[in-house]
């Protein structure tokens, strides 16, 4: 595969690693866009998963763990004109990244918020992640976990996210369509992609996840709130696809002041007048 | 600078031991919720239109309704800039303000107050609220007492109701003509006070009223920014910092910026790196307890070389500490915020025209070094405004350090000097990475330890030649010959200086640093002239003498600290000094 996204280097990811079919599902889903290059930025934040940006040709801001939603908003602040892409992991995005995730669905940024859910933690060593399901054994949680794991799409659709969607690395076009939809979806788009990690969780392994997920149909309607609400709480077998859409959200750039007039200049263009700094000043007399 | 002390002007008297300061002191105290702040802007605003020069502090509690909150403000012929103890006039709105402000009480002190309300030996009885329920409404009662002090002063009746009318008018004429009234009547008690009871200190002369702006720390850091072009500001609340950011909000529509209330500070400083990372020139303002939360984010600025500007304003700790207080306390948490070695600009504004400056300078020093920059004020400093002349807007700068990239561009180029050129993405045909990793120059993780990831340590560590040559000079005021050096940084300067204007102040000059890290080349010269070398601090351990002794080697002798959440007087100081 030679694409004008992928990055040619040595990849630090397990042989048989979810993330690489991750990585080329996203590649394709960018050449099918046929996005300008210069104009896209990958923003993530620690993990293996928030390694992505290095293995593509693009812009990219591989910042700390649990931290690429704000740089991400930061940089929609900055020029509203570039599209930002966020991949990161599970752990990242709804472990140490917890509270950004809430408040940045809450923000509603026009970004879109890519997470390999492999349902462990990789990069040190297979503890449980946020989303590990309930009995599996690690060497921390030697008992087998007890607490119930987040559902990012339940929690997404019950904060009224823009678009929240789930794919699987398994399902290729399915995943690649689910990509390319969020990207051009103005607001935040979650799109929870499962994934195995090959080293560390023996349970929910590549055929697992073929075997316990299906496809939704074309009947449902992604701006019933409620049937996706349901949905999402379905599991083995578990949805996938587009269940949410809200596209009536106010997007947070546009509501900044400096864009509410409709003009997407970016900040680094502008100029300020100093008469307009003078002016202020002179309330203070 | 030094502002000499003029015996003619000198208005009373006192029982204090040093000379009082310049001028008559003025202290208002009530419960949250009783319109201090509204006695205080209308005095402040009317005394300086009149043509006084005008200072105003306050202190409150951390609570919404209640407590006992006071301001202080000073009335001048001459500029007065600086927190004083003694109190000339005094006005408690109920007795639990009475018992906390008595200790600055003299033997002298008028002590204006409604009998019916509070229990205190030797005031002089104005029924405030009787007066303004004659006017419309027990209410109004600021008002009368805004007005008394107006009468005592000879305030111009005509400044006085043209500003109650400016400041009531969006409350309807009733509200406005009352407010008059009141004002009014106040005024009258105010001049009858002054012919019936001999009041001990003497009728202080108005200049010329002048264009003079009325501006507090707090709005001094924002348009400073503003000034150097500032276009975003990102930041979660927390006293005392707030009101830089409420004040940029204020702005937003009119100068074009980008305000956000993120969810908690370790959002705010990545968002903030985010933005600078797309060419943008964020603002964030915290206080400590906020900024604790920032330092995962300081360290990442340090590692992709971003710029970054922090408005630090100072507040007791450790943890929550004493919220509203002052204190110098987190010189250290600045300059030692973030793991690994990387270097940073510390900047410290002694006065409101030094924040303006500072603040806007503080954007083109991130940009050119791209380092973290942090602007370091307090509660006292933020809190604190009086009038200054006007500021020149043209004079500054707003120079800006980006490259439009090629296609081969790579973000950590190696230079010689160890600043690679700054692109961002969308700006020319190259691509802009950069990566909290370890990296090579085009941003890609490494692991070549002896290679290319030493070769980055390498260059972000010879940034600091250039940060360090290009540093601020301390600046020296009072005798070049000195044997006495005291040095001092943020917001003692004001006090410091009026504190040696009161003293004998032979062979004695004050050496202050607007930058605190890296220090100027020259300190260790000038430290070293000195044969006693004092610091004045507003911290338990002499943050930055310590500091000072690091970085030159030459000792302190002595050190003046203050850290019980409030600013030093002037005439502590002053005592201090005599006795140093």
């Amino acid at each position: 595969m030679d694409s004008t996204f992928e990055y040619k280097t040595d990849i630090a990811w397990c042989q048989g690693c979810g993330n690489f079919g991750l990585r080329k599902i996203v590649i394709n889903a960018l050449e099918e866009l046929e996005i300008e290059k210069e104009k896209l930025v990958f923003v993530s934040g620690i993990g293996q998963a928030a390694k992505s940006p290095q293995y593509l040709d693009v812009n990219y801001f591989n910042g700390l763990h649990g931290r690429a939603l704000p740089p991400a908003a930061g940089i929609k602040a900055a020029n509203p004109n570039l599209i930002v892409v966020v991949e990161s992991g599970d752990g990242d995005m709804y472990g140490e990244g917890g509270n950004h995730f809430i408040h940045a669905i809450r923000r509603n940024p026009d970004i879109t918020v890519i997470v390999h859910n492999n349902m462990v933690y990789g990069l040190t060593k297979g503890q449980a992640s946020p989303t590990t399901p309930k009995g599996m054994k690690t060497p921390v949680q030697t008992s087998g976990v007890f607490e119930e794991p987040i559902n990012p799409l339940a929690m997404a659709i019950s904060l009224d996210a823009s678009f929240v969607a789930r794919g699987s690395v398994g399902e290729f076009k399915l995943t690649k369509d689910i990509i390319k939809k969020a990207i051009t979806h103005r607001g935040f788009s979650l799109v929870d992609v499962f994934q195995a990690c090959v080293t560390f969780n023996k349970i929910n392994t590549h055929a697992w996840f073929k075997k316990n997920t299906y496809s939704l149909d074309d009947s449902h309607d992604p701006t019933d709130r409620n049937k996706a609400f349901e949905l999402s709480l379905q599991s083995s077998p578990w949805p996938l696809g587009i269940f949410y859409k809200n596209e009536h959200k106010p997007i947070f750039e546009e509501e900044l002041a400096v864009y509410r007039n409709g003009d997407k200049t970016p900040l680094y263009k502008r100029t300020r007048d100093p008469k307009i700094i003078d002016s202020l000043l002179q309330q203070k007399i | 600078m030094t502002d000499k002390h003029d015996e003619t002007t000198e208005t009373a008297s006192s029982g204090y031991q040093t000379p009082h300061p310049e001028g008559i002191s003025i202290v208002l105290a009530g419960g949250a919720g009783h319109g201090i702040q509204s006695i205080e802007a209308i005095l402040v605003n009317v005394l300086k239109k009149d043509g006084y020069h005008v200072f105003a502090t306050k202190e409150y509690m951390s609570r919404i309704r209640g407590g006992v909150n006071s301001t202080q403000i000073r009335v001048s012929e001459k500029p007065v800039r600086s927190y004083v103890e003694g109190t000339d006039i005094f006005i408690p709105l109920d007795q639990a303000s009475y018992e906390r402000c008595k200790k600055n009480l003299k033997s002298t002190t008028a002590v204006l107050a409604d009998a019916s309300k509070l229990q205190a030996p030797n005031t002089i009885d104005i029924p405030f609220e009787k007066v303004a329920s004659e006017s419309g409404n027990p209410l109004f009662a600021n008002t009368v007492s805004a007005g008394v002090i107006c009468g005592i002063l000879d305030v111009s009746q005509e400044i006085l109701y043209e500003y109650i009318t400016t400041v009531f008018s969006k409350k309807g004429d009733d509200v406005v003509n009352g407010n008059i009234k009141a004002a009014q009547s106040g005024y009258l008690t105010g001049s009858q006070l002054k012919q019936s009871v001999r009041l001990t200190f003497n009728t202080i002369k108005k200049n010329k009223p002048t264009q003079s702006l009325l501006l507090s720390g707090t709005e001094a850091v924002t348009f400073g920014a503003l000034a150097g072009g500032c276009d975003s500001c990102f930041a979660y609340p927390m006293t005392p910092s707030t009101g830089v950011f409420t004040q940029m909000a204020s702005f937003a529509e009119r100068a074009g910026v980008a305000v956000e209330q993120v969810e908690d500070e370790i959002g705010v400083v990545n968002m903030a790196l985010g933005a600078w990372y797309a060419g943008a020139r964020p603002l964030v303002s915290t206080s400590g307890g906020g900024f604790a939360l920032m330092t995962e984010g300081i360290s990442l600025a340090g590692m992709i070389e971003s710029p970054l500007v922090i408005h630090l304003a100072q507040r007791p700790g450790p943890a929550t500490g004493l919220p509203t207080r002052t204190e110098q306390g987190d010189l250290n948490l600045a300059l030692y915020a973030g793991h690994g070695v990387f270097p940073r600009i510390i900047l410290a504004p002694g006065d409101t025209e030094q924040a303006f400056e500072l603040s806007a300078q503080a954007f083109t020093l991130a940009d050119q070094y791209q380092v973290p920059v942090f602007i370091l004020t307090d509660q006292y400093f933020v809190d604190t405004y009086y009038d200054i002349p006007q500021i020149r807007t043209e004079n500054i700068k707003t120079e800006r350090f980006i490259t439009e990239t090629t296609k081969d561009y790579k973000r950590y180029t190696l230079t010689e000097d160890g600043f690679s050129p700054r692109g961002i993405p969308g700006f020319g045909s190259g691509l802009v990475c950069t990566d909290s990793d370890e990296h090579d120059q085009s941003a890609r993780i490494t692991e070549e330890l002896d290679d290319i990831a030493l070769e980055m340590k390498n260059k972000r560590y010879k940034k600091f030649d250039s940060v360090k040559e290009n540093a601020l000079p301390p600046v020296l005021i009072g005798e070049e010959n000195y044997s006495r050096l005291i040095v001092g940084w943020g917001s003692v300067y004001n006090t410091v200086i009026e504190a040696m204007s009161i003293i004998d102040n032979s062979q004695t000059a004050f050496l202050f640093f607007p930058q605190l890290y890296p220090i100027h080349h020259s300190a260790s010269e000038l430290l070293q002239k000195a044969s006693t070398v004092i610091a004045v601090e507003n911290n338990q351990t002499a943050q930055f003498a310590q500091l000072l002794t690091k970085e030159t080697g030459v000792g302190i002798d002595c050190k003046i600290l203050k850290y019980n959440g409030m600013p030093f007087s002037v005439e502590e100081v002053a005592e201090a000094l005599n006795q140093g």
